[in-house]
């Protein structure tokens, strides 16, 4: 998957490139909004990464000379003024998404994952999610690790099935408020902690391998943990 | 072109048009009645004349008698001139010097002729008055008469006293120009007091300062508007400094301590899984910056008072459940018993509003005991809708109770920092939140139970 940062930033653009590159993705730089452009025209990327506030061409203009010349690949704004006219603009542009600076790199990771899922169109849904011996039946609701099965409440079982479907995707606090619970703002609360460590409790608790993790400063994490 | 002379100039150019008009008004109608005057006297001097004339032909028997008798009667006279003619034209009797004969020549068959006219002659004016008239001695062919009077005299006084005028009104309106300027000048001196006070005017220096008793009636008024301006302007840039100096201190604990941490695991070299932890350390108290910043300009522009983004009507319950929802866990964990009542509907910005009261939610369960209440009340009361949220907890004391809502205050300094306590902005943005819906927010603690309460207004519709 190719993705093209274009950000004027040069610290945050480095930044986001090794942490994109990290996360497996084949990911440029571009520091300029017509360097931006003319590597988007030319680089078939999968998905460009567009600073609003740019020298030369702003991400507005990058965007609509992309769609004008048919390139549909999508596109995450970054912008740091948190104005709704911002926002309606950019979807309006046909922008995918956008990020209010600052903001956390887990959060844009997600985000970056979520729109390249989309376009894939989410093609391997099947009725049961499973990571090592744990399952989770979407259909019957149904949650069993070895065989045993496990009670959990509505918003746990809706926990579970993100943390499944994004396994061994960090998923930052932020995104898993909005996916959850529909809250779509910061709230100074512990509510994400603590339905974690209830989750875990019942998913984890007494078992060899322990399935939900704690990524420090970043977030949660359901995967089979590697050797260390 | 008016609106850019100043004030002064513009008043004293008044003065001076409406003096100037006054006097020459005045002047004017003077002159009129001078004149008129005059011909009012002229008039009855030649009607005199003409009995006179009238009388000598009544009782004249022959033209030599008649002759004589004109010249007795009116050759001393000055400045009054007199001609007798016959029908035919010929002169009977001419006084002395009668101006241009030719020209007084009465058209036949008119018995009267001007009764006064008014007749320029070289550098001479006449008021002259004609008629006919029977001789007794011939009443068969009446005779034209013609009286002549120089007004020379009366037009030299007109002219004097023209000119005399106009110095006087020249002089006049000069003298109002300028003693209106003086009135407007002096009358406008509270003007430029409140201009210098203006001036004097900073930043720094935002008292109210306006001399409202200094001042006349009418500028009180604008004296005292200002000052509340003023006021007004003080108190918001107090605010504006408050919440920088506010915001600079916020930040400046966690970023030294940042540095603090990171110098020293810089200074010696460690284990990875050491530097490891420090960064997950800092990013975490990155994260917590970043989400204050953002609050604070949450904060600033709800305080600002922009537009709600997207107002839709809704019901406050249903925001509440889903509110609870997310709660739960954390309720469950400190058994506490959360509960909705009521139901009532909102016109408002919906996320705003879950905003404000998941803050007072989380709010109230962190102050909570364990298996204590938390409740949600919903009520629609005439004000608005209320929806209240309160919680089993030690009394708060009620000085502090106001001062809740202030930004970054935090009701025990010793819980300065707990991990899931937030920067302290919480009550500060639901306060925001709510007052930039119109409504108003309270707060009361007493026998074990604290609860705020949001009014949010009805729309007008």
């Amino acid at each position: 998957m190719k993705i093209l940062i274009v950000e004027d930033e040069p610290k945050t653009g480095e930044y986001l490139r090794q942490g994109l590159n990290e996360a497996g993705f084949v990911a440029d730089l571009a520091a300029t909004g017509s360097d931006g452009l003319h590597l988007a025209l030319h680089g078939e990327y999968d998905l460009v990464i567009l600073d609003v506030m740019l020298p030369e061409l702003d991400g507005w203009q990058v965007l609509a000379s992309l769609r004008r010349r048919g390139l549909e690949m999508p596109v995450l704004f970054l912008t740091a003024r948190d104005q709704v006219e911002d926002r309606v603009k950019g979807l309006e542009l046909g922008a995918d998404d956008y990020l209010v600076k600052p903001f956390s790199f887990a959060e844009l990771l997600a985000r970056v994952r979520t729109i390249l899922r989309r376009g894939r169109g989410g093609g391997l849904d099947s009725n049961v999610l499973r990571v090592a011996d744990l399952e989770l039946d979407l259909l019957r609701r149904r949650v069993t690790r070895g065989g045993k099965r496990i009670d959990l409440t509505a918003k746990e079982f809706g926990l579970l099935e993100l943390l499944m479907r994004r396994q061994g995707e960090v998923l930052p606090r932020s995104l898993i408020a909005s996916q959850v619970w529909d809250m779509n703002f910061d709230s100074d609360t512990n509510v994400i902690e603590v339905a974690m460590r209830r989750l875990r409790l019942k998913v984890d608790d007494g078992q060899p391998v322990k399935l939900i993790q704690t990524v420090r400063g970043m977030g949660y994490v359901l995967e089979v943990p590697q050797e260390p | 072109m008016l609106r850019r002379l100043s004030l002064i100039r513009r008043l004293t150019l008044f003065f001076t048009l409406v003096a100037a008009s006054v006097v020459l008004g005045l002047g004017g109608l003077f002159m009129t009645a001078a004149d008129r005057h005059f011909i009012d006297l002229d008039r009855s001097v030649l009607q005199d004349k003409q009995h006179l004339i009238d009388d000598i032909l009544a009782s004249a028997n022959s033209a030599e008698d008649l002759r004589w008798r004109l010249s007795e009667a009116l050759n001393h006279h000055h400045g009054l001139f007199a001609r007798v003619t016959t029908p035919t034209g010929q002169a009977l009797f001419q006084t002395e010097g009668f101006p241009e004969p030719d020209r007084w020549l009465l058209p036949e068959h008119e018995t009267l002729l001007h009764a006064l006219t008014r007749e320029q002659h070289g550098q001479r004016q006449y008021r002259t008055q004609q008629f006919r008239a029977q001789a007794q001695y011939a009443p068969e062919a009446p005779l034209v008469i013609t009286l002549a009077m120089d007004t020379i005299h009366h037009r030299h006084f007109l002219d004097d006293l023209l000119r005399t005028f106009a110095v006087y009104a020249l002089a006049a309106i000069l003298v109002s120009g300028l003693l209106g300027w003086a009135a407007v000048y002096y009358g406008l001196a509270p003007l430029r007091a409140i201009k210098a006070h203006a001036a004097a005017v900073t930043a720094q220096r935002l008292q109210a300062c306006m001399p409202v008793q200094a001042v006349p009636a009418e500028m009180a008024d604008l004296a005292q508007t200002l000052n509340q301006m003023l006021e007004r302007l003080q108190d918001d840039f107090r605010r504006l400094s408050e919440f920088a100096s506010d915001l600079a201190h916020e930040l400046r604990t966690p970023i030294s301590n940042m540095l603090t941490q990171t110098q020293v695991t810089l200074a010696t070299p460690r284990e990875n899984a050491a530097y490891r932890d420090i960064l997950a350390s800092n990013a975490e108290e990155l994260q917590r910056l970043a989400r204050m910043v953002a609050d604070m300009l949450f904060l600033a522009k709800t305080e600002r008072g922009v537009d709600l983004p997207h107002k839709e009507r809704f019901m406050a319950a249903d925001e509440a459940r889903a509110l609870l929802d997310f709660y739960e866990a954390v309720a469950d964990d400190k058994d506490i018993r959360l509960t909705v009542q009521g139901n009532g509907s909102i016109e408002g910005d919906r996320l705003m509003f879950r905003r404000a009261l998941s803050n007072l939610l989380s709010n109230a369960l962190r102050h909570a005991p364990a298996g204590g209440h938390v409740r949600i009340m919903v009520a629609e009361r005439p004000a608005g809708t209320e929806v209240s949220v309160d919680n089993d907890g030690e009394d708060i004391d009620p000085q502090v109770l106001p001062r809740l809502f202030d930004r970054f205050y935090r009701a025990d300094p010793a819980r300065a920092h707990p991990t899931s306590d937030g920067a302290g902005l919480g009550l500060a943005i639901t306060k925001a939140i709510v007052e930039a819906h119109g409504g108003l927010i309270s707060v009361t603690s007493a026998q074990g139970v604290t609860c705020f309460s949001m009014v949010f207004p009805h729309s007008d519709e």
